[in-house]
């Protein structure tokens, strides 16, 4: 059962992998701010198109 | 501060969406025709085309519909949301077109290659080497484009759907790259480099994170951004869906051994997988509970959007199918599904409806934003979402009844100690759920012809929109880094893309050098009295594989009564250290053949069944094989073949390559003479019903010599 060694080893460089990106992205501050990037998504910055009548009627 | 302006190409995310819809169409059409294939054998059409056989079409069916359908489905979210989240156009258009006509061009190889059967035997991984290594290097090609578009942003902040795609792609790539470790025997045709229960070990981690990492993570992405887009609504809680996004990825590798619950994998590993799988229940929910409650107080738009319609069942399925994996990880509940329509019932709850109806939402609001205008009918999409939703119930209840149905039959004892019921009884009495299911699965499809037609009128009735104008003040160059160690600013500067790249490097170097340590060690056999196959076995082997046998029949025999008593004494893991790839299969459709050697020793009986199944058995569903008849064994393959299996550790003798063949020629003309003499049938003996016969007469004897 020695694949069980490689698929842990995968495994936690995985892991590892996403720990270190966890840590980069606290220390970068991508989470300092927990409110405005919820509501920064909402608008786009398109120019030239009116969102207005995009809106479904029936 | 200045404005850059720039622009969104809408060109790709348009072409991803229709390549998308029309492999969705394809895939869902395919598991339509194997799904009435099973109740009526006659579709299979043996007699025409052996390509169309279930064996082989159910593959093309679940690799369409995953990563042609799902897949494509990624790239169209991925190509639109990014740019956006990131005010910036995709790094390169020049990749994305490669990635593009690059994956389509995987899509049609595979499913020309899967019907032709050329296949690895390994379920959701079948494609053969050359396509592996494609699709390899056309990943790689969407992550660069990916990561360099992420690294030229314009916004500094991530948004969470943007870690979801991060987390997939890196995950995928490991996944494919550990899992597709194969020896070439020519072109198309490779072993596993892993055997047994390691090759089922691999195959199932890489299994599941297919699951976790293709169909779930980067539609938890597409999630995020298209459910409060429509909603225009912020998600309910941001935080939870980071904390939610780091826990989940990081429980899902371990949760794959749950597939092997009760098997011959070592017990901690089994419960490793099992553990896992319980505490996934805490993320799942979290993200589910997250795009629910993102609709709170918008349940009047529910009512008339389709768009959110869609939405709030496919984020349903998704925590029904979530609830009901970790249950499924139990293992006294694993006994009763394993094997059975339980597990078709839960993956389609996830297929359909998480994924399916993720889809369409994110469809029905797409292609009206990239075609400048309205959805074409709203009526009509609530059909859709009607027609859907039916078609998903039809499907998963009957899949339920038929799994509790077989399972009590399966473990029933009359009062003398015998199994009341045989297997042809189990088969006739869930055929008719079989037909349901199919229609069912029919229901839906028409669905998504509804939807085809609504979008096609959209974009008639719009005027495409290419580019989208936009602009954004440009990221400002100095991030005040708390220290200036030459560490942090490393990582500052590069952030991901080398981390990512590394990653891949040593993985891709570590596995090169561990696996065939490793493996070529671990072949050395536990049982004495297990021997490699002969040539003639390993040919019918490999026809066994090509034909997809494994897609209807398991080998592995579970320690319990009633399965002991039917198949066998239980399956040893030492059985099956020449098994590249291992055989031991998904699901029972039909009965298990570890040792079919010792139940059914009768050529006589297997030349009539692989003919005609309901000449032997009345009533059976499984295809018949006639070109087994005619065609003849491919004896010119048997010197590559023994030689893949000596490098990797297999004993056949020194130089047994240039026998081999004689061997076979004599076991096919022992075989061809019992049939000549036993039944009076003609048969020349180099056809491939000879190999497939002996093949299935080895099957599971190994072990029963050693105890005479
Ligand atoms: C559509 C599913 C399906 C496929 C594909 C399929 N089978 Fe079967 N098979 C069955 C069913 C159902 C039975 C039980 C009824 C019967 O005996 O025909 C069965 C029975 C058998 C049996 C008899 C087992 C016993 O001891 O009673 C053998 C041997 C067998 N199959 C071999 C094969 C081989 C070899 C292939 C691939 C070439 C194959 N099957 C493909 C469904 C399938």
């Amino acid at each position: 059962m020695s694949v069980i060694i490689i698929l842990l080893i995968v495994s936690i460089l995985i892991a590892g992998g996403f720990l270190i990106g966890f840590l980069w992205s606290v220390k970068d501050g991508q989470f300092d701010d927990q409110q405005s990037p919820a509501q920064r998504m909402l608008f786009d910055n398109e120019l030239k198109i009116n969102q207005t009548n995009l809106k479904n009627t029936k | 501060m200045s404005l850059d302006k720039f622009y969104y190409d809408n060109k790709l995310p348009k072409f991803f969406a229709i390549a998308c819809i029309f492999w969705g169409a394809v895939g869902m059409l395919l598991g339509v025709i194997a799904a009435f294939q099973l109740a009526f054998p006659v579709l299979n059409f043996s007699e025409y085309f052996p390509h169309l056989a279930f064996g082989r079409l159910r593959p093309v069916h679940t690799n369409a519909v995953i990563f042609a359908f799902v897949g494509n489905g990624i790239f169209t979210g991925v190509y639109y949301a990014i740019p956006r989240l990131l005010k910036t156009p995709m790094w390169s258009k020049k990749l994305g077109n490669i990635h593009f006509w690059g994956w389509q061009f995987i899509i049609v190889c595979a499913a020309v290659s899967l019907l032709m059967g050329f296949t690895t035997g390994k379920e959701y991984a079948e494609l053969e080497w050359p396509i592996d290594i494609l699709i390899t290097l056309i990943w790689v090609v969407f992550g660069i484009n990916m990561f360099a578009t992420i690294i030229t942003r314009r916004e500094r902040h991530l948004y969470v759907a943007i870690w979801f795609f991060i987390a997939s792609w890196v995950t995928v790539a490991m996944l494919h790259i550990v899992n597709s470790f194969e020896i070439p025997v020519s072109f198309m045709k490779s072993y596993s480099w892993y055997a047994g229960v390691q090759d089922a070990l691999v195959q199932w981690w890489y299994g599941h994170n297919a699951v976790a990492f293709f169909l779930t993570t980067p539609y938890l992405g597409l999630m995020y951004y298209f459910l409060p887009k429509a909603a225009n609504r912020p998600v309910y809680s941001y935080r939870l869906s980071i904390v939610h996004f780091w826990s989940l990825i990081f429980l899902y590798i371990w949760a794959g051994p749950h597939h092997l619950l009760y098997t011959a994998l070592p017990d901690w590993a089994q419960s490793l997988g099992t553990a896992f799988s319980i505490m996934l229940i805490l993320p799942s929910w979290g993200g589910m509970l997250n795009g629910l409650f993102t609709l709170r107080g918008a349940w009047d738009k529910v009512r008339e959007d389709p768009v959110l319609k869609f939405f709030v069942v496919a984020v349903t399925c998704y925590g029904m199918s979530t609830f009901e994996g970790p249950m499924l990880s139990l293992k006294n509940v694993n006994a009763i599904s394993h094997y059975s329509d339980w597990t078709v019932a839960h993956v389609h709850i996830g297929a359909l409806g998480w994924n399916g109806f993720l889809t369409f939402g994110m469809m029905y609001w797409l292609i009206p934003k990239l075609f400048k205008t309205k959805l074409y009918s709203v009526k009509l999409a609530a059909t859709h979402f009607w027609i859907g939703t039916l078609g998903i119930l039809l499907y998963a209840i009957p899949m339920y009844w038929s799994a509790f149905r077989s399972y009590f039959m399966m473990k029933a004892f009359t009062p003398e100690g015998q199994l009341q019921y045989t297997f042809i009884d189990i088969v006739q009495t869930v055929t008719p759920f079989y037909i349901i299911r199919a229609v069912g699965g029919t229901i839906f499809l028409i669905g998504v012809f509804i939807m085809i037609y609504n979008l096609i009128k959209t974009a008639k009735q719009g005027s495409f929109l290419a580019t989208e104008e936009a602009e954004a003040p440009a990221l400002e160059k100095e991030y005040r880094a708390p220290s200036n160690s030459i560490w942090h600013s490393f990582i500052e500067r590069k952030p991901i893309l080398l981390l990512v790249l590394s990653l891949v490097v040593v993985g891709i170097g570590g596995v090169i050098e561990l696996v065939p340590t490793f493996l070529v060690k671990e072949n050395i056999p536990t049982i004495a009295s297990v021997k490699p196959y002969t040539p003639l076995e390993l040919q019918g082997r490999d026809i066994y594989i090509r034909e997809g046998c494994y897609n209807c029949h398991s080998q592995m025999i579970r320690p319990f009564r009633y399965e002991v008593k039917r198949y066998g004494e239980y399956s040893k893991a030492g059985e099956f250290v020449y098994d590249h790839p291992f055989q031991w299969g998904s699901k029972r459709t039909g009965p298990d053949l570890a040792r079919e050697g010792i139940n059914q020793p009768s050529v006589a009986w297997h030349f009539d069944h692989m003919m005609e199944p309901t000449l032997t058995s009345p009533g059976s569903v499984m295809p018949s094989y006639p070109s087994l008849y005619e065609n003849d064994i491919d004896v010119a393959s048997t010197n590559s073949k023994i030689h893949a299996m000596r490098k990797m550790g297999v004993p056949y003798p020194d130089g047994y390559e240039a026998e081999a063949n004689n061997d076979l020629m004599k076991q096919a003309e022992t075989i061809a003479n019992e049939l000549r003499t036993g039944k009076k049938v003609k048969i020349a003996s180099n056809k491939e019903i000879i190999a497939m016969i002996a093949y299935l007469k080895r099957l599971g004897t190994d072990i029963n010599l050693e105890k005479k």
